[in-house]
């Protein structure tokens, strides 16, 4: 009988364990699809821009050959700087070009003919004379930039079309053909995409200007919301009385973690620059506004960290005399130090990819000028990148991708960086 | 203990900050502007941008700073008032409305130079790979309003229209789907103004209540319809361009210099029998076009460095004539006379009034 009800007992259990196991491995296969899912998403994202945004990384090059006529540049042989920087290099390069393509006569053909490479051309040769006065009079081969729209033909974005309705003509088509032939188009490294200033001319423009404005924006976030944060989760963790105040400002900071970051936009136009008439566009207004933003983030980040820290720890340092502030910092903060810097460096890459408040503090601009402090006008990487993306000029297409690929590649940094802060320093109980 | 003692640390982290802040910081600051600061509509900004940098490489001033706020915005911080912390110039696709310069003259901004700088068409697109469409403003204003006359007496009924040829016979048989900017874009408001209410004149009764009840006229002839068949696409007008391309049967309005730019892509709809050219815009004969603006402090001219001479570069026959770099970028050049008038209101700063 007894023996009867243990069997019917173990009936039950291995009629139930198919079940289980069965549940189970639904259980793990919805898992493993779902990462699938996830992971082929981001591996479309990075295929689609790597796909667009390699090709900006070169750019095409025309090989002219550059008479630095010492009649057009300096006629009296002054020597004077002044004299040589207002001389007409643009026409240096149209008569570089002339020579290469004599047959060319017509206004409208001429019109064609100098717009195969970039106005930046001229103001390469001008500094080129800038930096070596002993140019002028000598005859040199130079490479200067190609416009934008041939760079798009060369790469094979755009097709010369004959029925005109293209941005190419067959004419400009055969010249582009006639100096590959001759060798003289090349595809180079584009290094003015990394040193140079944003410009309304793609080939010349360049994400340099938005790297440097996005290191003084960090720059600032970092040297105000990490002291500040730490110190408050602190005061909040180890010192302060638990009552109302603290509950109320405990949900406070809560809530700021989840305020859109175009309000932290408003409220930085408000104060930072209505109130205290901080200079707008500037990197330290913007550093200010994504202080406000970041705070609440590693106040929280903090304090998790902070809570982690075992109480034997405390109890231990005050048994043996320290007094509570000995124990915070030399005992507490120390190990929660590494969990501080990940939630830092995971807030300051959030700030890093934020665009919208500073769209109300004038970061959203053209700016040209590579920024030189805190308090120049400035722009950051991915306002470069929201620009460029509504620029009507077809070869921004490949740059906005190239400058997300940058921008990428900087969070990716910043975000192995914490992992690798986690893993050296992290204490486990 | 081998660790950072955490006081340590933060107190370096202090003294960092309070070291690198005035390092960071050129001695200048705040105080002065030694650039030209720029605000204004989107429109203008290709233009605006492209001037200020050949500006900024070929002279000794600094490139000046160009924000796109549109044009309500930018005159509304125009406006704000006199000093470096407000801007210098700013850029309209429309022209500055009496209310705005009452604003102006109550913050103290009481002369302003107003300089017409070209024309801007809007167009109706469509990708290459579609059929060009010809179509008339009666037409669009049936195809994309919220309400549409009857045909009984004077009464409206709510857009019934699912395909071009329920609209016009004439069009082709698909249904109605056109991407455009949102009301905020200038864009936009030109688009209302010029199209739709171009095509609302068209009915008489209509046309006769902008006598007797301009309200209601305005809110008949540009309200657009929302159940779906215009999609508000944002302000980026290169993701039109690209959402055309992808889907033939879909139209696009943008502004011309986005069709200039991708006319291996897409192609402008003919409208009144005028195709969107660049002749046919210059000339006035397409009637989708508006002129554009900027606006000086002239106060500012005497304070900021620079002004005068982007002014300057702006209305020289290398920039905004007929062979200009800015017609390269897409802007439509005025006649010879109008050119010659904006050109001597800009040297001699000569206030605008209304």
């Amino acid at each position: 009988m007894i023996r009867n009800s243990h069997e019917a007992r173990l009936e039950l259990i291995k009629a139930g364990l198919k079940r289980r196991y069965a549940k189970e491995k639904i259980f793990r296969a919805v898992g493993i699809s779902a990462i699938t899912a996830a992971l082929i998403m981001l591996a479309i994202l990075f295929a689609s821009i790597t796909k667009n945004g390699y090709s900006a990384f070169q750019q095409t090059f025309i090989r002219l050959d550059i008479f630095f006529d010492s009649q057009v540049i300096d006629p009296d042989s002054t020597g004077d700087p002044t004299v040589l920087s207002q001389a007409d290099y643009g026409g240096l390069v149209k008569k570089a070009l002339r020579d290469m393509f004599p047959g060319v006569g017509k206004r409208r053909e001429k019109r064609d003919l100098y717009s195969l490479v970039s106005p930046g051309a001229a103001f390469q040769l001008r500094k080129m004379v800038m930096d070596a006065p002993g140019l002028v009079g000598t005859r040199q081969a130079v490479w200067v930039p190609a416009d934008d729209d041939i760079d798009m033909l060369v790469k094979g974005y755009i097709r010369a079309a004959g029925d005109g309705s293209g941005r190419i003509s067959a004419r400009k088509a055969a010249w582009v053909k006639s100096l590959v032939s001759k060798g003289a188009i090349e595809k180079r490294f584009n290094t003015a995409f990394f040193t140079g200033g944003d410009s309304r001319e793609p080939e010349l423009a360049g994400i340099g200007g938005a790297v440097a404005g996005s290191l003084y924006t960090m720059l600032v976030t970092l040297i105000l919301s990490f002291p500040l944060g730490v110190a408050t989760a602190v005061y909040l963790e180890e010192f302060a009385p638990k009552n109302i105040w603290t509950d109320i400002i405990e949900v406070n900071i809560n809530n700021l973690a989840a305020v859109p970051s175009i309000v932290f936009g408003l409220l930085g136009l408000a104060v930072f620059l209505n109130f205290f008439g901080l200079p707008r566009s500037s990197p330290l207004a913007g550093g200010l506004v994504l202080t406000l933003m970041t705070l609440p983030t590693i106040i929280i980040a903090s304090r998790v960290s902070l809570q982690s820290v075992p109480p034997s720890i405390r109890e231990g340092a005050l048994s043996v005399g320290a007094s509570r502030m000995q124990a915070v910092m030399h005992h507490v903060l120390p190990l929660a130090l590494p969990g501080m810097l990940t939630g830092t460096i995971i807030g300051m890459a959030r700030a890093l990819g934020e665009t919208a408040p500073l769209l109300m503090i004038g970061m959203v601009a053209f700016i040209v000028d590579i920024p030189a402090g805190i308090f120049d006008k400035a722009t950051v990487l991915p306002v470069q990148i929201y620009l460029w993306a509504d620029s009507p000029e077809r070869a921004f297409v490949e740059r906005t991708s190239a400058a997300i690929i940058v921008l990428l590649a900087f969070l990716l940094i910043m975000n192995a960086l914490a992992v690798v802060f986690r893993k050296k320093f992290e204490q486990r109980w | 203990m081998k660790r950072p003692s955490g006081a340590a640390l933060l107190l370096i982290l202090f003294a960092a900050a309070t070291v690198m802040m005035p390092l960071l910081a050129p001695a200048a600051g705040a105080a002065g502007r030694d650039y030209i600061s720029i605000v204004g509509s989107s429109t203008v900004y290709p233009f605006a941008t492209v001037v200020a940098e050949r500006f900024g490489k070929t002279t000794k001033f600094k490139t000046p700073k160009v924000e796109a706020t549109g044009s309500g915005g930018g005159l509304k911080l125009f406006c704000s008032g006199i000093g470096v912390r407000y801007p210098d110039i700013t850029n309209a696709s429309r022209r500055i409305k009496k209310s705005e310069i009452d604003r102006c003259r109550a913050n103290g901004v009481k002369e302003i130079i107003e300089i017409k700088i070209g024309y801007d068409g809007i167009v109706l697109a469509n990708s290459r790979k579609a059929e060009r469409m010809n179509i008339s403003r009666k037409d669009i204003f049936l195809a994309l309003a919220k309400d549409v006359p009857s045909g009984i007496g004077e009464s409206l009924i709510p857009n019934p229209y699912k395909t071009w040829s329920d609209v016009n016979p004439a069009l082709p048989d698909i249904s109605i789907e056109v991407l455009g900017p949102p009301p905020t874009s200038g864009t936009r408001d030109a688009f209302a103004e010029l199209a739709l209410q171009g095509g609302c004149r068209k009915f008489g009764w209509i046309r006769a209540m902008k006598k007797t009840d301009k309200e209601r006229y305005k809110a008949v002839c540009e309200a657009v319809r929302e159940d779906g068949a215009y999609i508000e696409a944002g302000e980026n007008d290169m993701l039109i361009v690209k959402k055309l391309e992808a889907n033939p049967h879909a139209f696009g309005i943008f502004g011309f210099s986005f069709l200039d730019q991708n006319a291996d892509r897409i192609q402008g709809s003919i409208i009144d029998g005028v195709e969107p050219t660049f002749e046919n815009i210059a000339s006035g004969r397409y009637p989708l076009a508006r002129p554009l603006y900027f606006y000086v402090k002239k106060a500012h001219a005497e304070m900021i460095p620079g002004i005068k001479e982007y002014i300057r570069e702006f209305t020289s026959e290398k920039a905004w004539g007929p062979e200009g770099y800015l017609i390269d970028k897409g802007l439509i050049p005025m006649p010879d006379s109008e050119r010659e008038k904006f050109r001597s209101d800009g040297r001699s700063l000569r206030n605008f009034s209304m």
